[in-house]
């Protein structure tokens, strides 16, 4: 093939040219005298920025705070002999994120590239070298090794039995709840205490009710009254009978069991924080999504109730938010129904992001040509389908971005809950500093701290961009 | 792509006797701010005919053949779809939709989708065909537009023309009764618009029956049956394809037949 050049002189040079540095530089840095003038002058400066920090961290700061109290910024004044059920936690979440890793992964030729790999290597040799973590370091390492192990199977699963992708997203909502157990405990079989026995009582008590309710009204009939009521009667019998039974077994049996109970009082540090932001995220993403729908609604009550939600919440702070989650929602229930204030953290987290997040899935529905809607109505799909096949992909993908930023702030966010008094990982972090030992410690525990944010923050702006790279269709 | 003979063109009378697919009567429609579009237009497609509607932009072409399938509410006269009339109050609107296959200028194939889900979308939840049947029926219709072998490609990753034979292959999975085109040519660069051509000149050899909204003389005179002039909101004139384009009755289409040609 020849190609016709404009510009005859160049024609077979590469368009970009490999140059060494000191050629580099020259061209971008020092390429008039003011560039030049520019170049040395922040360079002087960030050079003696960096040098102070430097020199700050390695040589004056006394990290004693964070090394003292490490499993303080982790997890709060969790009791040290159940530390083994946070590892548990983030056991799963490893296990899990690996075998979702895999599957997703299934198709190609190798499970890391080499630039995950290198992060992963570095992230271990950091656990390994530095101080601080030492007496954790088999467990850290061990819970990197699970991930790898865990997306290696995931890897195999996924090319033997592709189908098994959709049990990924069950796994993690069940796995949620397990967490939950595993972090509160109490006893297992409880009587009608909510979170820790959440799971038995849900799952095991209604569900074997209403299944033993089901098949009783299915196999036999009372017979001469009409079959309707039979039904009712013997679903109820069936219900009733099996749900205390269960309920009552346990006890019968001496199965007192369960883990130690331990109150979201001592839940703090890291642990809190996550476990806010991860709440928080996993319920304003349906929410933001079915307001931002209702905004669009025709139907006018829907509509006006999607238009005031997200008004009234936008024009107020959410510091206002999370004091009327912990003042007024106690308010509005019943006497005795008092949810945790975790979970009101939760509530107020949600309540003020879904606002927003609507804003941004707006945006995205927005975004989305009206030739596409016709095309699948003209299909013949109706107007569910159309939103949910065709609209609503293509508007969460170009919503990402946005999405992805609103997560981040409400990551951020956890740290308001220091004020209604949460312990988070800023609020482990002002106690420490404020007791007379570590007087005068603020930058060393602040800098902690903010590595911390970052760390977290900066995976999930990663995320988003090879999420983003990943959907995009375009001329690939 | 077999390249189709050149077709003795039927007069419009040959269709009298067969069922009337489409019948339009007296249609007027308004649009929210009040303009009257579409002034009282009557026509009926007989089934097997292929009808071309020629007419200057803005005058209603886009907006008439859009009343088909409901994508626009009209607010007098009737439309009725294979004996099912279309009011604005239909319960089961989608049921006439899948009567109905529509082609846009725009192709507006689903970005997100493969070409072979952009096909088999429809089948499998509207229809609610096994996967397997969709795909396999679905990999005919892409072998008769001539983009098997693309099946997996994303529509961003093909050209307009091929674009737009994925569209024609997308609105045939849903097996219609008739098949309406809105200059489904228009848009594309012109080496790319015989391609197009030849999918829809096999289509109506294949007895499809068809509205195509198209200003490509060349088809409109081997294809059509019968060609109509819309102006201003009115069909103008309703003719055969040579008397059209030959010895046109009316002084608009004259006038109009003077700029395109
Ligand atoms: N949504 C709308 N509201 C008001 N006027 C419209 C709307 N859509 C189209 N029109 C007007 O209706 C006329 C007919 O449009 P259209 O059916 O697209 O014409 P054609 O397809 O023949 O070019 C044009 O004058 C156009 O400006
Ligand atoms: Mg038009």
């Amino acid at each position: 093939m020849t190609t016709v050049s404009s510009r005859p002189i160049e024609r077979g040079a590469p368009r970009v040219q490999s140059i060494g540095p000191v050629a580099w530089s020259r061209k971008h840095l020092f390429n008039s005298w003011f560039n030049s003038i520019l170049t040395i002058v922040l360079g002087l400066t960030l050079g003696a920025a960096l040098f102070n920090l430097l020199s700050w961290a390695f040589i004056q700061a006394n990290w004693s705070v964070v090394a003292d109290n490490f499993g303080n910024f982790m997890s709060g004044l969790y009791p040290p002999e159940s530390y083994w059920r946070i590892w548990s936690v983030l056991g799963i979440i490893m296990g899990l994120s690996g075998l979702t890793w895999g599957l997703l992964a299934r198709n190609q030729p190798q499970l890391f590239s080499r630039n995950v790999l290198i992060g992963l290597g570095a992230i271990a040799l950091f656990f390994i070298l530095w101080p601080l973590t030492r007496p954790h370091t088999p467990y850290l390492i061990g819970v990197l090794v699970l991930l790898a192990v865990a997306a290696a199977a995931g890897q195999a699963i996924g090319r033997k039995a592709p189908g098994s992708t959709k049990w990924i997203l069950a796994a993690w909502l069940v796995s949620y709840f397990v967490d939950l157990y595993l972090l509160g405990g109490g006893p297992f079989f409880g009587r009608g205490t909510l979170s820790p026995s959440l799971f038995y009582s849900i799952i095991v008590m209604l569900g074997g009710g209403i299944v033993a309710g089901w098949q009783l009204s299915q196999r036999i009939s009372i017979p001469q009254i009409p079959t309707w009521i039979s039904k009712i009667v013997l679903f109820l019998v069936g219900f009733i009978v099996v749900y205390q039974v269960l309920w009552r077994l346990p006890y019968a049996l001496g199965l007192d069991v369960g883990l130690k109970n331990v109150s979201t009082n001592s839940w703090g540090g890291l642990t809190l924080t996550l476990l806010l932001a991860i709440s928080g995220i996993a319920l304003c993403f349906p929410a933001g999504v079915l307001l931002a729908l209702g905004r669009r609604s025709k139907l006018p009550i829907v509509q006006a109730f999607s238009v005031a939600y997200i008004e009234l919440i936008r024009g107020v702070p959410l510091i206002s938010i999370l004091f009327m989650g912990q003042v007024l929602i106690p308010l509005f229930l019943p006497e005795g129904v008092r949810p945790d204030r975790v979970v009101r953290a939760i509530i107020g987290l949600t309540i003020f992001s879904a606002a927003y997040l609507a804003e941004n899935v707006r945006a995205g529905l927005q975004a989305v040509p009206l030739g596409q809607s016709e095309a699948a109505q003209s299909l013949g799909l109706n107007k569910p389908l159309t939103t949910a096949l065709i609209v609503l992909p293509q508007a969460l993908k170009t919503a990402i971005p946005a999405i992805v930023g609103q997560f981040i702030s409400l990551f951020q966010d956890t740290t308001l809950l220091g004020i209604v008094g949460l312990v988070e990982l800023l609020g482990i972090s002002q106690n420490l500093l404020a007791s007379p030992t570590y007087l005068g410690d603020y930058k060393e525990g602040y800098v902690f701290i903010a590595a911390i944010y970052w760390v977290f923050c900066y995976a999930m702006s990663y995320g988003s961009r090879r999420i983003e790279s990943a959907l995009n269709t375009d001329l690939r | 792509m077999p390249q189709s003979e050149m077709q003795v063109p039927i007069s419009s009378n040959n269709f009298v006797d067969a069922e009337a697919v489409i019948v339009a009567k007296d249609v007027q429609k308004w649009y929210d701010n009040g303009f009257h579009v579409l002034k009282g237009v009557s026509m009926n497609v007989y089934k097997g005919e292929v009808v071309v509607i020629m007419g200057p932009s803005g005058s209603g072409k886009s907006t008439f053949i859009r009343t088909f399938n409901a994508l626009e509410p009209y607010q007098e006269g009737s439309i009725e779809i294979d004996g099912v009339r279309i009011a604005n109050d239909l319960k089961d609107i989608e049921a006439v939709r899948r009567e109905v296959g529509m082609v846009f200028q725009q192709f507006n194939l689903f970005p997100h989708l493969t070409v072979l889900q952009n096909v088999t979308l429809a089948p499998i939840w509207v229809r609610r065909w096994p996967k397997a049947k969709a795909e396999e029926i679905a990999m005919r219709l892409l072998d008769r537009v001539g983009i098997a072998e693309q099946a997996y490609k994303f529509p961003g990753q093909m050209s307009g023309g091929q674009q737009q034979r994925v569209a024609i292959a997308r609105s045939l999975a849903m097996q219609p009764k008739v098949m309406l085109f809105d200059e489904p040519t228009s848009a594309l660069d012109p080496e790319m618009v015989r391609e197009v051509l030849d999918v829809m000149r096999n289509l109506a050899k294949d007895g499809m029956t068809m509205v195509c909204v198209t200003h490509e003389v060349g088809f409109a005179k081997e294809v059509a049956d019968r060609v109509v002039l819309m102006d201003g909101g009115v069909l103008v004139e309703e003719n055969t394809p040579e008397e059209f384009f030959n010895n046109p009755r009316e002084e608009r289409s004259q006038a109009f037949l003077s700029q395109i040609l």
